[in-house]
């Protein structure tokens, strides 16, 4: 079962009022839904923040000065120092780069390859029995452990903590394609389209995947969110990235051993975590409200 | 800047040495009975002494076995549950009787057969053992009570065997189990300790149960280290593994539990003001940070290539990205540790990151990637393993930094392949002072090649100075045979020491009776 | 009705092989070796070898895939490498520690969900419902070790209200238990806390649109009458759904939460067997985590025909 709801058949924009050009009307939309604004902003600011990352006035992520290790935060450390002398506040803003990354990687590779696997067998009635299973059971596994275990596999990278998180999200997208696949197959327009001779690549492409485009964006602002937290997760139980790339996750799973010494460790990053997790929740819950996903 | 740092140490040392003491009152006024809640240092995996150098191992079987001598706060050996020994013919006949009253868990009593069968297995494994073994003729028991030991050739170190504080240590168990094959874990857990293994009640990962032996006769001497009467106070002993070390911390000071084993130590250092908590130094003769390559796979295959790492290490980098806190560390350029019978400084070198570069470069290093394991769970270890980071890549190694856990580690190291293929360049280990204090129970300066200590050095110059100094018998020619030694070991490279350091330990003042040694000892202490 | 729960029944069944295969291929891939491990620090290869020829590391892929699936169909789960115990044993110690915290976080979550949701469609556009709502969404936004680690430092380590971790069996004692699990089952409810307000808030908005609630309001009954009464029964089938759905979530949320607090449930030892490549603790313990998941499926799926009766499969 997809945590978000069945794609309606039919979906449609907001209709446009008779004096407002498209501009106008797209403005409109968008003041009715304040955090979508909201989470947008919030994502733009938080990519910037990362990409542009040395124009911040940030120093080196990796460059250790055990003689201010563990200060607070303080003019000349926004956000405090590490054990290790490391500045908080740089490493933060790099941070952002992984989590980000990890974040659209497997949100916009789950959708590809889900929504292919879920195209093909919604179309082709032998593979579905077996393949539904297979998903099924994929399913059954609680993500986490799922993720775990394939990490505990394979050599500590970004890349691979990719692929890890990428697993347990596809068998999610594939449901949803084919939920809409289905639906959609017996219906008049492609048993038209059929009768006209047309052949089922097509098909899929014309007829299926337009009505597709609207709920699997909203899926993947939530997948995107959910692999970010992820991320996080794998890196606290220390199955995550590698130590010395710094990424929100193992920046904290680095200070939990300083929750009463140097709680700021653990803060600024789950802040930012957080943060960015709850505008990308926000802007999927607003682009489901604005695309009439139901 | 060495000087001063000694001084500082030592002073720090001796202070906290002193408040332990200070907190120590005389034994009867100890509380009898309760219950210890004890936050171990690691999880407890495996049983058998001999399976492991483990600490953990060791630490738990102190608890439910006995030893026939032990090492006291002094470094003396001392006898534990052999109660008349003598030597004769030069010391090449020894002959052990054992005390009265001892018992096994199961209520058979102890006999000289079980000690010989201990013995034997022991020194299948141990490298001491070994030694020892290689030099003895026969040994044997002549009655219940009586064994005799009669050597081959000369050897100085038969008590310092016996009395082996660190791992491998010799306990002593039943005949019959100890005649299980080196090649397996013992299967039962029948000691003649001051305490029993609970095994309905051990859930790994979480709790180890102990309670108090009723069998069990002390000494009449006071204790020290792991000699002298064994007395016990509590009931129970449980341990609670907690990983999180924050939690541990937040649970010691609620008063959770009694005693945390190894507060990282800034948080000890935070701790130093409860007043609640009482810090002390679990074992002032301190531990040894070690970089150890590998010497079977290239590059480190090459000496030149060994000497950079040398070369390139300042230990009080390393000292302060692993430790922090520059109360608790030192740096100490001798392989024996500084504080040690055969401290030294011959053929130690410092710092020179521009030899290190020309040496890299004479080995003729081909840039290919070098693997550095490093156990991201180990502050120390993951503080030394990035340091290392740095200062390779400054001398011009391409670094390949791993991340992993420490049973990963402990995994991977044993693999011989090439690094590509699962094996490792480069790793990062530390050992307590005892295990390194001279050059028979050195398990690093070993020379034996893919026999030796992971690493696998080969000299075989090393080999024989260090039967020469086992046969050695006065002071004088141990000291110089030792420099020696320490000479060809840092010369090969064997390992690179980054520093030296003393590790906090941290209890309530509810418990009494606290004794320094490398293991936490759980006779004597009380809870009030 | 029998017949439709034995047909799901038997629907599962593919299901779990699947898992179980899954599972075993999964670990048996990795290059990790516990027979290393296991073997101590002075093996030689000799024994490397001889204990994976005793564990049966050697035999073909498919020879261990076979025998492993026998054995389960005969309720033995195997032993673990490291401590020797069955993995039935293991299991066992540590499944009143995870039950006892799901069960709790999962009431909370419930007792403060639903409510909040109707509250929310009830007050709909209004500040409270984009409040809810924002809470909501932070909920599920925030990493559940940092809420864990936040709520530790607030009412445990400053405030001392609560213990800071461990874990009390019941059998010591309703209270005790209990006190230990109040953090952490907090903890873990937010993220579920947060979905159940959202969905209950969706579907009661659903079902307040419909004539029939139009007529009862004009019947004059009182509001809370209707909302509880006409609405929420109607309303309540997603509401399980999402019950069943947040299972696996619980769980995921239960691996980390346990490892803030300490707790000896079945998260930790999965996670602490993974490191350790422990094979036969790892299979034993998501094939048991997977089934009672699936079981649970099953059970909302019942639960849908008899909460709705015009619902036929």
């Amino acid at each position: 079962m997809a945590l978000s709801p069945p794609v309606a058949a039919d979906f449609a924009l907001p209709a446009p009022t008779a004096r407002a050009g498209a501009l106008d009307t797209a403005r409109r939309a968008l003041l009715r839904h304040p955090t979508l604004i909201a989470g947008a902003l919030t994502l733009v600011v938080i990519l910037v923040a990362g990409v542009l990352a040395p124009l911040w006035w940030t120093g080196d992520p990796l460059e250790m000065k055990p003689a201010v290790r563990l200060r607070p935060p303080s003019a000349e450390r926004w956000f405090g120092s590490d054990n290790f002398g490391r500045d908080i506040y740089t490493r933060t803003l790099y941070g952002s780069r992984i989590s980000l990354t990890v974040g659209a990687a497997v949100s916009t590779l789950s959708l590809v390859l889900g929504t292919t696997l879920g195209l093909v067998v919604g179309f082709y009635r032998r593979l579905d029995m077996i393949a539904m299973r297979v998903m099924d059971g994929l399913m059954a596994i609680p993500a986490i452990l799922l993720a775990l275990a394939l990490m505990a596999l394979m050599k500590a990278s970004v890349q691979n903590v990719i692929i890890a998180l990428l697993i347990p999200e596809i068998p999610r997208v594939v449901r949803l394609t084919r939920a809409s696949v289905l639906s959609l197959r017996e219906h008049l327009m492609v048993e038209g389209a059929r009768a006209l001779g047309a052949r089922t690549p097509r098909i899929l492409a014309r007829y299926v995947l337009p009505g597709l485009v609207a709920p699997l964006i909203v899926q993947g602002t939530y997948i995107a969110a959910s692999a970010i937290l992820f991320e996080a997760y794998l890196s606290f139980l220390g199955a995550g990235t590698p130590p010395h790339i710094p990424s929100w996750g193992n920046i904290m799973a680095e200070g939990r051993a300083y929750v009463q010494l140097a709680f700021w460790i653990i803060l600024f990053p789950g802040i930012f975590l957080a943060a960015t997790v709850l505008a990308i929740n926000l802007v999927g819950d607003g682009l489901r409200d604005l695309l009439n996903v139901r | 800047m060495a000087d001063l740092s000694r001084r500082h140490f030592i002073a720090g040392a001796a202070a906290v040495a002193a408040t332990a003491s200070a907190g120590l009152p005389a034994v009867h006024a100890q509380k009898r009975g309760g219950t210890m809640r004890f936050v171990p240092h690691a999880d407890l995996k495996v049983l058998d002494p001999i399976w492991t150098t483990a600490y953990i191992t060791r630490n738990h079987c102190y608890l439910i076995y006995d030893t026939l001598f032990g090492t006291d706060q002094n470094l003396q050996i001392k006898p534990q549950m052999v109660d008349k020994w003598s030597s004769a013919n030069k010391g090449m006949k020894w002959s052990f009787t054992l005390r009265d009253g001892l018992k096994w868990h199961d209520g058979q009593p102890v006999v000289a057969e079980d000690a010989v069968e201990s013995i034997k297995r022991w020194s299948k494994r141990d490298p001491l053992g070994k030694l020892l073994a290689a030099h003895t003729a026969r040994i044997a028991a002549q009655d219940k009570k009586t064994f005799t030991l009669e050597l081959a050739q000369p050897f100085g170190l038969v008590l310092e065997a016996l009395g082996k504080p660190s791992s491998n240590v010799p306990f002593v168990m039943p005949a019959r189990i100890a005649a299980t094959p080196d090649s397996e874990q013992i299967k039962e857990t029948i000691g003649s300790g001051p305490f029993r293994f609970v095994k309905d009640e051990w859930q790994p990962g979480n709790q180890v149960v102990y309670v108090r032996n009723p069998d069990y006769v002390p000494r009449n001497d006071a204790p020290s280290g792991s000699t002298g009467g064994k007395k016990v106070n509590l009931d129970r002993v449980v341990w609670k593994y907690i990983p999180d070390p924050a939690t541990a911390a937040a649970a010691l000071e609620a008063g959770e539990v009694d005693w945390y084993e190894q507060p990282s130590i800034d948080i000890a250092a935070r701790l130093e003001g409860n007043k609640d908590i009482m810090v002390a130094i679990q074992d002032p003769r301190g531990t040894q940070g070690w970089i150890r390559p590998n010497h079977l796979q290239p590059p480190f295959n090459n000496k030149k290539a060994r000497q950079a790492l040398l070369y390139m290490v300042d230990q009080e980098k390393y000292l302060q990205a692993a430790l922090g806190q520059p109360k608790y560390y030192r740096t100490c350029p001798a392989v024996f540790t500084c504080g040690g019978p055969f401290e030294t400084g011959a053929g130690a070198v410092k710092q020179d990151v521009n030899k290190a570069k020309q040496l890299l470069k004479d080995s003729g290093y081909d840039g290919k990637p070098v693997v550095v394991l490093d156990p991201t769970d180990i502050p120390l270890t993951h503080g030394a393993a990035l340091v290392s980071r740095e200062l390779m890549t400054q001398v011009g190694f391409n670094v390949d930094l791993q991340a992993m856990d420490w049973s990963t580690v402990v995994a991977r190291r044993a693999k011989k392949d090439p690094p590509a293929q699962g094996g490792w360049n480069v790793l990062f280990t530390w050992w307590i002072a005892s295990d390194v204090i001279n050059p028979a129970v050195h398990a690093g300066i070993s020379g034996a090649g893919s026999s030796a200590w992971f690493g696998w050095p080969e000299n075989g110059r090393i080999e024989e100075l260090k039967i020469q100094w086992a046969r050695a018998t006065d002071k004088a020619a141990q000291k110089q045979i030792a420099e020696e030694i320490q000479k060809v070991a840092l010369d090969e490279v064997m390992y690179v020491p980054f520093g030296q350091w003393v590790s906090p330990t941290a209890f309530r003042k509810s418990m009494q009776g606290f004794l320094q040694f490398p293991a936490p000892v759980f006779w004597s202490v009380s809870i009030a | 009705m029998i017949g439709q729960i034995g047909r799901r029944l038997m629907a599962t069944i593919p299901v779990m092989g699947v898992v179980a295969i899954a599972v075993f291929a999964l670990l048996h891939i990795t290059p990790g070796d516990p027979a290393v491990i296991i073997a101590g620090d002075y093996a030689t290869s000799d024994d490397i070898a001889r204990i994976r020829a005793k564990l049966g590391l050697n035999e073909p892929f498919v020879t261990q895939v076979g025998i492993w699936l026998g054995r389960i169909v005969r309720g033995d789960l195997g032993t673990s490498i490291f401590s020797g115990l069955p993995v039935s044993t293991l299991i066992r110690q540590r499944t009143e520690a995870t039950i006892g915290l799901t069960l709790f976080a999962m009431l909370i979550s419930v007792g403060v969900g639903v409510p909040l949701g109707v509250l929310a469609a009830w007050k709909k556009a209004s500040l409270v419902d984009r409040l809810v709502m924002l809470f909501a969404v932070s909920g599920f936004s925030m990493p559940v070790f940092w809420l864990g680690f936040l709520l530790v430092y607030v009412f445990a380590i400053s405030m001392h209200w609560l213990p800071v971790q461990g874990y009390r069996p019941l059998a010591d004692g309703v209270w005790p238990f209990l006190r230990h699990l109040i953090l952490p089952a907090v903890t873990l409810s937010v993220v579920y806390m947060a979905l159940i307000a959202r969905m209950t808030r969706a579907s009661m908005l659903g079902v307040l649109s419909e004539d029939f609630i139009r007529t009862a309001f004009a019947k004059g009954l009182a509001p809370r009458r209707v909302l509880i009464h006409h609405a929420l029964k109607n309303a309540s089938l997603p509401v399980v759904t999402i019950i069943g759905i947040g299972f696996a979530l619980l769980i995921g949320g239960a691996v980390v939460t346990e490892s803030v607090f300490a707790l000896p449930g079945l998260g930790r030892l999965t996670v602490d067997a993974i490191i350790r490549r422990d094979y036969p603790v790892i299979q034993g313990v998501i094939l048991v985590v997977s089934g009672v998941y699936v079981l649970i499926n099953l059970v909302v799926d019942v639960l849908y025909v008899v909460l709705d009766p015009r619902i036929r499969y």
